[in-house]
């Protein structure tokens, strides 16, 4: 994954937060992700992040087990292993039901528990780079990423006039990190904040 | 933003809901005309005809007006704050309680104690003499029972709603100190919980055993109830978004917002489901064991006439409010919402109609039942629509649009789903 430049700004304050994510893209900049230690309602929507699509695979997911249950119930009983249960037909589809449902909900929450995962790029062993360790505590962190036209030092300025109490500038391989929190830092020599 | 606290009823509203309640008057009157008039023994079950139209309606229509009240209720016991929003609308729907209460009253008690026995045939005293099976159920299923278990469930709903309602405006005018605002919580919390248990006692449990499971009295399922709440509120919450959307199309309700359309497209879209969950597993364990005297109810519903009726109400309930309320953008969709509002309250009310008129129209000789001409039903269901209509904006109209001083009320302008 390639490289690339960040400028990171660091807010302590939801109020500030919000007209600040308004006023970065209203000036153009691309905001590569804004870290927060808790949910905070409608800064996706200030962002301009379009909806997750996770919970079409869910649906996907969902009609698979409904599928897999379906098909295989019938097969086993009225192809493979019939039995007379209670003088039944052997194709009798309200006993499956609650098979059929059970499938579904296994096979949705699984399911999505694994993309949402993938999504996020979450898996054990996997160490994730920070931009600001206090985004887990107490600090709102929007990094803003830099193309060859961005000047950094007016980006910076920017950031501090519309609140910032932190600006820094970073290096960071977008993408996936498998394993590489510790090289990573002094791999590109470049300097990264102070983690205390 | 300024907010237009007081509703006024437009003129063509009114016309139009006195329109419906004549077509409802003009239906019962036909109605009688054809069925309800016919005198001597042998017309009982043509009398019958008449009477279950008249039952069917009122009890599923006071059941969903209703179930505005146990909305409020729940929610205060949760201490949800996102309804206060649009609370005066719940609370102005559940003001038709006392008045399709009395009208339910009437047509109940006219049944009891009417001298018919095709509806209600527990009612006929020798015949339980004969029958060991009512005999031993005659200790609950008599008519004392019956008239005072109806009239503590129908006073009860007035009055405690009109209790519940009236604390909600008493504190229209005040502003409300932290202290006040607690104490009005706690009130609010304890009173909601009365409500609540008096509800389990009579929707949960013994009101649709007396109203409608004693019409097949011989037959008897323990998720009768239950399945009777999930049917009456998944519909009460139809109605009160109706007329959510309704006050929006006015400019009206300018704190209410698409994401609290998305939180009743929720309970909308989650209630169906626990509806067809309660449908099922009623079907389900009465298939399963397979014994005669149980599976006799699906006889005519699911193999007899009224097969088409019972599956037409399990695509309307189910299947549409599943496929089509799935997706974040449906619910959030006032064309959408309002489509599947009606559809979900005519379904629940085709619900009704196969769990009450099976019964009544067996014939006594060759003991097949049959589905009948359903025209003046849908007549006497537009006249139930046009009363709530009538009263829910006369209420709405009396008092401030917005419960303005409700502790809540923030947590409900920044809702957020």
């Amino acid at each position: 994954m390639a490289i690339k430049k960040f400028v990171v700004g660091c807010f302590d304050d939801e109020q500030v937060l919000f007209p600040a994510v308004k006023n970065v893209r209203k000036a153009g900049y691309r905001i590569h992700d804004v870290y927060t230690p808790m949910p905070i309602h409608g800064l996706d929507a200030a962002m301009g992040l379009r909806d997750t699509s996770l919970h079409t695979a869910g649906f996907i997911y969902g009609i698979a087990g409904t599928t897999t249950a379906f098909s295989f119930i019938t097969w086993v009983f009225t192809t493979d292993w019939p039995m007379n249960i209670g003088g039944k037909p052997f194709f009798s589809l309200p006993a499956w039901i609650p098979i059929m449902f059970e499938l579904t909900v296994l096979f949705s929450a699984v399911g999505m528990v694994l993309t949402f995962c993938y999504l996020c790029q979450l898996a054990p062993f996997v160490k994730k780079d920070h931009f600001h360790l206090r985004a887990t505590d107490d600090l709102f962190v929007m990094a803003i990423e830099c193309t060859d036209k961005t000047n950094e030092t007016e980006v910076s300025q920017f950031l501090s006039n519309i609140g910032a109490i932190d600006v820094t500038t970073q290096y960071k391989e977008t993408g996936w990190w498998l394993g590489r929190y510790d090289k990573e830092t002094q791999l590109f020599g470049k300097p990264t904040e102070a983690v205390s | 933003m300024t907010i237009r606290e007081q509703y006024v009823i437009p003129k063509k509203y009114n016309m139009l809901s006195m329109v419906l309640m004549a077509i409802g008057l003009l239906s019962i009157i036909i109605l009688f005309i054809t069925h309800g008039s016919k005198s001597g023994a042998e017309n009982e079950v043509v009398r019958a005809r008449f009477w279950a139209a008249l039952l069917q309606n009122s009890v599923y229509f006071l059941l969903v007006t209703n179930a505005a009240m146990f909305f409020i209720c729940a929610t205060t016991l949760m201490w949800g704050g996102w309804q206060v929003s649009f609370r005066r609308v719940t609370e102005a729907i559940s003001a038709c309680v006392p008045v399709i209460g009395i009208i339910t009253f009437v047509i109940l008690m006219a049944i009891v104690f009417g001298g018919d026995h095709v509806i209600y045939h527990w009612t006929d005293a020798e015949h339980v003499q004969h029958d060991p099976i009512l005999l031993g159920k005659s200790g609950f299923l008599n008519k004392t029972f019956f008239t005072v278990w109806t009239l503590i469930t129908l006073i009860g709903w007035s009055w405690l709603g009109y209790k519940i309602r009236s604390m909600s405006r008493a504190i229209d005018d005040t502003k409300l100190t932290v202290e006040e605002g607690r104490k009005y919580m706690w009130d609010n919390t304890v009173w909601s919980g009365v409500y609540v248990v008096l509800f389990g006692l009579t929707v949960m449990s013994c009101t649709p055993w007396f109203w409608l499971m004693s019409i097949d009295a011989h037959w008897y399922s323990t998720m009768y109830s239950w399945y009777t709440f999930a049917s009456t509120f998944v519909a009460g919450i139809a109605l009160i978004t109706l007329f959510v959307v309704f006050l929006k199309n006015n400019n009206y309700l300018e704190l209410t917002n698409r994401e609290h359309l998305h939180s009743l497209g929720i309970m909308l879209f989650a209630f169906s489901i626990f509806w067809t969950y309660l449908w099922f597993d009623q079907f389900m364990l009465i298939w399963y064991a397979n014994i005669p005297e149980e599976t006799i109810y699906f006889k005519s519903r699911l193999q007899g006439p009224y097969r088409g009726i019972f599956f037409l109400m399990l695509i309307i309930n189910f299947l549409a409010p599943i496929l089509l309320l799935m997706t974040r953008s449906a619910k959030r969709n006032y064309g959408t919402m309002t489509m599947l509002c009606v559809l979900i309250l005519f379904g629940h009310w085709l619900d009704f109609f196969q769990m009450v008129m099976p019964g009544p129209l067996t014939d006594p000789n060759t003991k097949l039942t049959h589905v009948p001409f359903m025209l003046a039903d849908f007549g006497i269901a537009l006249g139930f629509v046009g009363l709530i209509m009538f009263v829910t904006v006369r209420s709405l109209a009396k008092w401030p649009l917005i419960a303005k001083n409700n502790p809540f009320l923030k947590e409900s302008i920044i809702h957020h789903t």
